[in-house]
């Protein structure tokens, strides 16, 4: 298998594409353009690596979770520690290269959504590395959830935006970003948080988080001397499971495994499963599968975990689901929260709410395996963040 | 020659501008947006935008994101549209365009949607976040339903980008005044002046300006360059305000009535 997508338009099969108001094209053009001239210049990928090592902390380890896998009776399970990156998730990957590529592109004013509030702290975190103005827009309902990154933001000099419109969350938040950014798009660079959007971000933003696939794959050929079995990572956007599947796409042996969420249950219809229970459609500038009523209306997405409540998905997962090549699955908000809690007690990690659906998922996954398989799993990031929300869900008062 | 071109070449022959209006359709129900067509037409308007509404209005301003949220509260669907514009033709000949996002269209199926469109009467369609590298699997069928696909442009566009977007226009070229979402600040005619003769030179055919049109006063300094005038947060504010009112129709003619005059 030789994959090579997207195709110069940005199409991942029948999805993606760039499907925005016009205002907006001729700055995705011009994107488009910068970014493929910096993906050839070596003095760009030096200076990114640099900063991921430095600053970012990289490479993150792969760790053995013993405890877990003795638990848990079969396949071993080795953890990519994306928590233990400066800010807390995988999310500072890919806002230090956009916004290298920004002050490449001349521009000096940086805006961002964000659900759970982890791509607005690493956005903000480099936007103060380089003394640039920054802007977030995050849902009133997101805010509430996460107190503790809104404040965060805060001190690292970034202005939080109120979103109260629709449902207020992350994709309002995407919804009233766009609407700014058509505002100043003459001297404001976008930082799309996930492998969705307008082309070239799903590309871009894929292509900035491989590095999790990249190392995680030198590491276990070098712990285990081959590849894993199982490759597994949670969906919201997406963007932690495509820089975790992407550098594994053409190993056909590696089964690539997405974990959506479920929320109340899939079919209570409260719920995140875009793939899962999904249609194609059209929202953000790309085609893709989404959540949406027999209109076309968007629907609320439902998820415990805010980085997972968004109705849609990155388009190439859309395009890997339909290939056949990476399969999806849904773990709700109960099974995610037991997730949090067992990893916390069994291994002393406290993982982020949206890596808990992955960890989740291992209940199911692991036992069913052999005791020598091997199964790969993104720990997207550290659950500092939702100590507030696990508490309310376990009735218990802070 | 589409029912747009034909209405737009005799206006110009007249040597008049032409008056376009947006509504969102469904706000607050679409049998008053029905009554609401009928009173613009009665007072002068030339061209008819209906707004259909969508759940994630991008490009959109507060007024038409709020209107967009009450359309589909009433229970507003693209069908429900469609049959509005059944009832609306056997009255009346303006040109109907629809306006609104690629994904209720793309969700009721492009195909069929150019047939029951086509069938309907409606002679346009403006989709805000279909760019014409996106329209290849709408375009043509629309084509075959004879609905001319609304091109937009907007002061970002470059210079090549523009003289190709404009040399393939259908109806009318739809030039955004200002970088920034629907209804949001006030048009600047003598900043885009050069913009728009220059659009004109280029394009078969007329050039409609809107974004930011909201006075009479405005309507007529728009109407010094372009040939039509698009006006829409305005109305839909209006209607906003006067939708519990009894002089809801009163109001939407006086308004309308002024913008004709004052162009």
């Amino acid at each position: 298998m030789n994959y090579q997508q997207p195709d110069p338009r940005g199409h991942f099969g029948q999805f993606g594409g760039r499907y925005v108001a016009e205002t907006l094209m001729p700055a995705l053009l011009e994107l488009e353009k910068s970014y493929n001239e910096c993906q050839a210049d070596p003095s760009f990928r030096a200076e990114f690596e640099a900063y991921l090592k430095n600053y970012v902390g990289r490479p993150s380890p792969l760790y053995f979770a013993r405890r877990l896998t003795e638990h848990l009776g079969g396949a071993k399970i080795y953890l990519k520690r994306e928590d233990l990156n400066h800010t807390g998730a995988h999310k500072v990957n890919n806002t230090v290269g956009q916004i290298l590529l920004a002050r490449r592109m001349g521009k000096r004013k940086v805006i961002a959504e964000t659900g759970a509030g982890q791509h607005g702290v690493a956005t903000a975190t480099v936007a103060a590395l380089f003394g640039m103005q920054c802007d977030i827009f995050m849902g009133t309902e997101d805010i509430r959830r996460q107190a503790l990154n809104v404040f965060r933001m805060k001190l690292l000099g970034a202005t939080v935006h109120d979103v109260t419109s629709g449902t207020a969350t992350l994709k309002d938040a995407m919804n009233e970003a766009l609407r700014y950014w058509v505002t100043h798009v003459r001297d404001t660079f976008y930082v799309i948080g996930t492998v969705a959007g307008p082309h070239p971000y799903p590309q871009m933003v894929r292509d900035f988080q491989a590095v999790i696939g990249q190392e995680a794959k030198a590491q276990i050929l070098e712990v285990e001397g081959r590849l894993p079995d199982v490759a597994v990572a949670c969906i919201g956007g997406g963007s932690n499971a495509m820089g975790l599947f992407y550098p594994f796409v053409n190993d056909q042996k590696v089964r690539l495994l997405g974990v959506e969420a479920a929320g109340l249950g899939v079919a209570t219809g409260k719920h995140a499963a875009s793939i899962s229970a999904g249609r194609v459609g059209v929202l953000h500038g790309n085609k893709t599968y989404l959540l949406q009523d027999a209109d076309g209306q968007i629907q609320h997405a439902h998820s415990v975990s805010a980085g997972l409540d968004y109705p849609g998905v990155g388009p190439e997962h859309a395009y890997l689901k339909d290939l056949g090549r990476a399969e999806y699955v849904s773990v709700t908000d109960d099974e995610a929260l037991a997730a949090f809690r067992m990893l916390t007690e069994m291994e002393g990690i406290i993982p982020a709410l949206e890596s808990a659906h992955a960890i989740a998922y291992l209940l199911k996954l692991a036992p069913e395996l052999p005791t020598d398989a091997i199964i790969l799993v993104c720990l997207s990031g550290r659950g500092d963040k939702d100590i507030h929300t696990v508490a309310e869900a376990m009735g218990f008062e802070l | 020659m589409s029912n747009i071109s034909k209405t737009l070449r005799a206006l110009k022959e007249q040597g008049k501008k032409a008056l376009v209006t947006f509504i969102t359709a469904g706000d607050p129900d679409l049998d008053t947006s029905e009554k609401i067509v009928h009173t613009l037409i009665e007072s002068g308007v030339d061209l008819i935008e209906l707004g259909f509404p969508f759940s994630d209005p991008m490009a959109d301003g507060p007024t038409i994101q709020f209107a967009s949220e009450r359309a589909l509260e009433s229970g507003t669907t693209l069908r429900g549209i469609l049959d509005m514009v059944t009832r609306v033709r056997q009255h009346s000949n303006v040109p109907i365009i629809l306006m609104g996002y690629f994904n209720p269209v793309f969700c009721y199926g492009p195909e069929l949607f150019a047939r029951d469109a086509s069938a309907a009467g409606v002679d346009g369609l403006l989709l805000v976040d279909l760019p014409p590298e996106e329209a290849d699997e709408l375009h043509p069928l629309l084509k075959q339903a004879g609905i001319d696909l609304i091109t937009l442009l907007a002061p970002t566009t470059g210079a090549q980008r523009s003289a190709q977007l404009a040399a393939a226009g259908e109806g009318f070229l739809y030039y955004v005044s200002m970088t920034g979402v629907t209804g949001s600040k006030q048009v600047d005619a003598t900043a885009i002046a050069a913009a728009v003769s220059e659009l004109k030179a280029q394009s078969p055919v007329p050039v409609a300006v809107g974004f930011g049109v909201s006075t009479p006063a405005d309507a007529a300094a728009v109407a010094g360059i372009a040939d039509a005038v698009v006006v829409g947060s305005a109305l839909v504010k209006l209607i906003a305000e006067k939708s519990a009112s009894p002089d809801l129709l009163d109001a939407v003619g006086i308004f309308a009535r002024a913008l004709k005059k004052a162009i």
